[in-house]
């Protein structure tokens, strides 16, 4: 099998911004939170590869901080929002009735109002910890993966070896994870990319606007925050969490669009 | 040869296949295929599914679907070679000199443009005539093909009329511009049987009054041989026999011609044996919820232990629904359900699990009727495992087991259905179906979408599993032949209701209804002229009442 470049462009930075979440502890050579110098926005150097921040603190141990805690964040927040939105989304196809009505007219209610607004409404009142902000992300966020999902299960749901299931006797559990799932997995690992980069720009939004990750923990969006007044004197400190953001959100697409071009395409992928 | 229309010469078609992870892969798919047709005669090409008989066909218009490509040999229409044309010459050359009749007219058409727009539209484009004379001559071909109303009817919408005038309205379109040769590719495969006959009557008539020659593609021979003069026997790409129909119908010299020829000959005598019935349906009425009409009306039949009831009538006539009543899928509004002495109730969710077990179903589509993500041995060992708590090897061997009496054998079981042929799918569907030890097992058209070949060995293996377990079919179809090799008794449906119910003996012999005349005498026969005696016997029997 041959990977086109793009994909393999994708998947090395992926592989990088991950790898480096996970050890982050072990590669950052400074601490976190830890102010290792007295200039403020200093210059890189062989000390401080990235120079230093708005008090003092080495940028790149935040950076990789600071992508750890936003990567973390957005994966949870993405597997909570796939596990009730395609949950949900199967059971209002299979079930149909009262039980779609009910749910899709839910969740047209949530889609009706902006999610970012939502968002802040929410965590206003709210205490702005890390499981909050991950609980409310992904249920948000979920409202789209369940569209998505009974669209795909509805029609699933009419071909005619689940009819054969359903005389059988099975049940719905069986029905949903066992005929279902299988066959709309395709589509929703795609869509899983596309989500997992919304969850990076949303957290790092409500970062940026202070209604996200709270200092002194770092994440990209914070930092863009943090530094953004350096900017007005030539630094360019808030540039790098700012270039993490779109390289990450870049070359995920460029994997996901590979998945979704080898499981759906019209020569030669597996197709449905 | 001065008339001498189309001549193909060592014709080579190759395609590119993307098998999934793999490389691409140039195959070919036609290989050395040579034929000549005269100006005014019919040739029908005839072979099973990938024969290659629809790639040929559109070769005549130097035309290769997505992927294929015409890499070899010549093509001569009118003493030009067209295989290397390229642009306008094409251009000129297709729904001028060539034109194509598609199989499914219904998604051919633009369905936001009237009749007459469409019709008329390569005549204009290629300049033979003014758009005057081009609807006067629409006119005449819509009149000539037996349309009603011919003046008005291409001021309709494709929707609003049937699928047979739509087929008619296409070979209509292909005729306008006076071309020199039709492709039509299976015209009347889509059709129900009493509605092929009037197309197939028109376009042959429609053919002889206008001189045009014809290359006639279809997998049905008892078709073909009505409206050929030549036939051209393909297999996996390859002339098997081309000659004279004569030669091919009566005389044929390859086994496989022998076959297709002889696939329509199964004869099955009728059981009599009396006992009590397995399946009854009594006075059943069923509609869909949120419509306003009946699609069964008042329809009682019965079935007993080891035999075939088929349910015959053409689309729409409520064989179907018959089906999904007596499964639980549509719970009737009347009536009752009697199976193997207790009453089952209406709705599926209501069904104890022997209810479900007993009654088993197989489908026509067996693509869709399998999950794509599960093997054979999942597909099998589910009921086995669901209704009879077998597991691990046991659960395997019973599959292996049910996989020898299906005649599929070693190597099958950890396949996934796409690896699978057409006729091995329906094979799993059925052992899924006996995996369950029912006592009914309803068929719903499991033989329409194979190759007739293909089919007779369905059948066959589904009379030798009834011997074998005594289990009853309740078989839906629309394909009389199947009928003759399979039933013991008979029900016609028309409109929901059953007209003609019985015996086959009795059924299948005179005195007929209306209808059941209709659907009888519509049925292909492997006969030269028979298409020219039913037509003139109808218009003997029309002109006596």
């Amino acid at each position: 099998m041959r990977i086109p470049l793009a994909a393999l462009i994708g998947l090395f930075f992926t592989a990088l911004f991950f790898l480096t979440a996970i050890f982050a502890p072990w590669i950052a050579p400074y601490g976190m939170a830890e102010v290792v110098s007295r200039d403020i926005w200093a210059p890189s150097s062989a000390e401080f590869l990235l120079g230093t921040d708005n008090l003092g603190r080495d940028l790149l141990s935040r950076m990789i901080y600071g992508g750890r805690t936003t990567i973390f964040i957005a994966t949870a927040a993405t597997i909570l929002s796939f596990t009730t939105g395609s949950v949900l989304g199967f059971l209002a196809a299979v079930v149909g009735g009262w039980v779609d009505q009910v749910l899709s007219r839910f969740v047209d209610l949530l889609m009706s109002i902006p999610s970012l607004i939502f968002a802040l409404v929410v965590l206003s009142v709210m205490p702005v910890t890390v499981p909050v902000l991950i609980v409310v992300m992904g249920l948000l966020d979920s409202t789209r993966v369940y569209r998505l999902a009974r669209a795909v299960a509805v029609d699933i749901n009419v071909m005619d070896y689940v009819e054969a299931a359903k005389l059988r006797g099975e049940g719905r559990g069986w029905i949903i994870f066992r005929e279902i799932l299988p066959n709309a997995l395709s589509p929703l690992v795609a869509e899983m990319g596309l989500r997992f980069i919304f969850m990076v720009l949303f957290v790092s939004t409500l970062s940026f606007l202070g209604l996200g990750v709270q200092p002194p923990m770092a994440d990209w969006g914070g930092l863009v925050k943090e530094n953004a007044d350096g900017i007005v004197y030539g630094i360019g400190a808030a540039l790098y969490p700012a270039i993490a953001i779109a390289t990450l959100a870049i070359s995920v697409n460029l994997v996901a669009d590979w998945v979704l071009n080898r499981t759906t395409s019209l020569k030669g992928g597996r197709g449905g | 040869m001065a008339d001498t229309l189309l001549e193909i010469r060592d014709l080579k078609i190759e395609a590119t296949v993307y098998p999934p992870g793999e490389k691409p892969q140039d195959i070919v798919i036609v290989d050395g295929v040579s034929l000549a047709l005269e100006k005014g005669k019919v040739l029908g090409l005839i072979g099973e599914s990938g024969a290659g008989k629809s790639t040929i066909g559109l070769s005549a218009m130097s035309y290769g679907r997505g992927g294929v490509r015409l890499t070899g040999g010549d093509i001569l229409l009118n003493g030009r070679e067209i295989r290397r044309a390229r642009g306008s010459a094409l251009r000129a050359l297709r729904g001028h000199e060539v034109t194509y009749v598609a199989q499914s007219a219904a998604a051919a058409f633009n369905p936001a443009k009237r009749l007459m727009e469409q019709v008329i539209e390569t005549s204009l484009w290629h300049g033979v005539a003014s758009r005057a004379e081009a609807e006067a001559r629409a006119v005449a071909l819509f009149a000539k093909l037996g349309l009603p109303d011919p003046e008005t009817f291409g001021q309709r919408y494709p929707h609003q009329v049937s699928g047979g005038q739509l087929q008619r309205a296409m070979t209509a379109m292909a005729l306008c511009p006076e071309p020199d040769l039709v492709i039509f590719d299976e015209p009347t495969t889509a059709l129900d049987v009493t509605t092929q006959i009037d197309v197939l009557a028109a376009i042959k008539e429609a053919i002889r009054d206008t001189g045009v020659a014809a290359l006639y593609i279809t997998h049905d021979l008892a078709v073909v041989a009505q409206v050929s003069d030549d036939i051209m026997v393909l297999r996996n790409g390859k002339t098997v026999e081309y000659g004279p129909v004569d030669q091919i119908i009566n005389h044929p010299q390859e086994d496989y011609t022998r076959a297709l020829v002889s696939v329509r000959s199964m004869e099955h005598p009728e059981k009599t044996d009396e006992a009590e019935s397995v399946l009854t349906v009594d006075h059943v009425t069923a509609r869909y919820r949120g419509t306003h009409f009946d699609v069964l009306k008042d329809v009682t039949v019965s079935l007993q232990p080891g035999h075939t009831l088929a349910v015959v009538g053409e689309s729409g006539s409520g064989k179907s629904t018959l089906a999904r009543a007596i499964t639980g899928l549509l719970p009737p509004t009347k009536g009752a359900i009697h199976f193997a002495g207790r009453t089952l109730s209406p709705a599926l969710a209501q069904r104890t699990k022997d209810d479900l077990r007993e009654l088993q179903m197989i489908y026509q589509m067996a693509d869709v009727a399998m999950n794509p993500r599960q093997t054979v041995g999942t597909i099998i060992g589910r009921p086995l495992e669901f209704y009879f708590g077998l597991r691990g090897e046991a659960k395997r061997k019973r599959v292996q087991e049910l996989l020898d009496q299906i005649e599929m054998g070693e190597g099958y079981i950890d396949r996934y259905p796409a690896e699978l042929s057409g006729g091995q799918k329906q094979r799993v569907c059925i052992a899924r179906a006996l995996a369950a030890k029912p006592k009914l097992i309803i068929c719903d058209e499991v033989t329409s979408a194979l190759d007739p070949l293909v089919a007779d060995g369905i059948l066959k293996l589904l009379l030798n599993l009834q011997e074998q377990q005594n289990v009853a079919y309740l078989f839906i179809t629309h394909d009389l032949a199947t009928v003759r090799a399979i039933a013991d008794s008979i029900a016609v449906m028309y409109q929901g209701e059953v007209v003609r119910y019985g015996p086959k003996a009795s059924v299948l012999s005179p005195p007929f209804d209306d209808y059941t005349d209709l659907l009888l005498s519509s049925v292909p026969e492997m006969r030269i002229g028979w298409l020219e005696e039913v037509i003139a016997h109808r218009k003997m029997e029309s002109a006596g009442h």
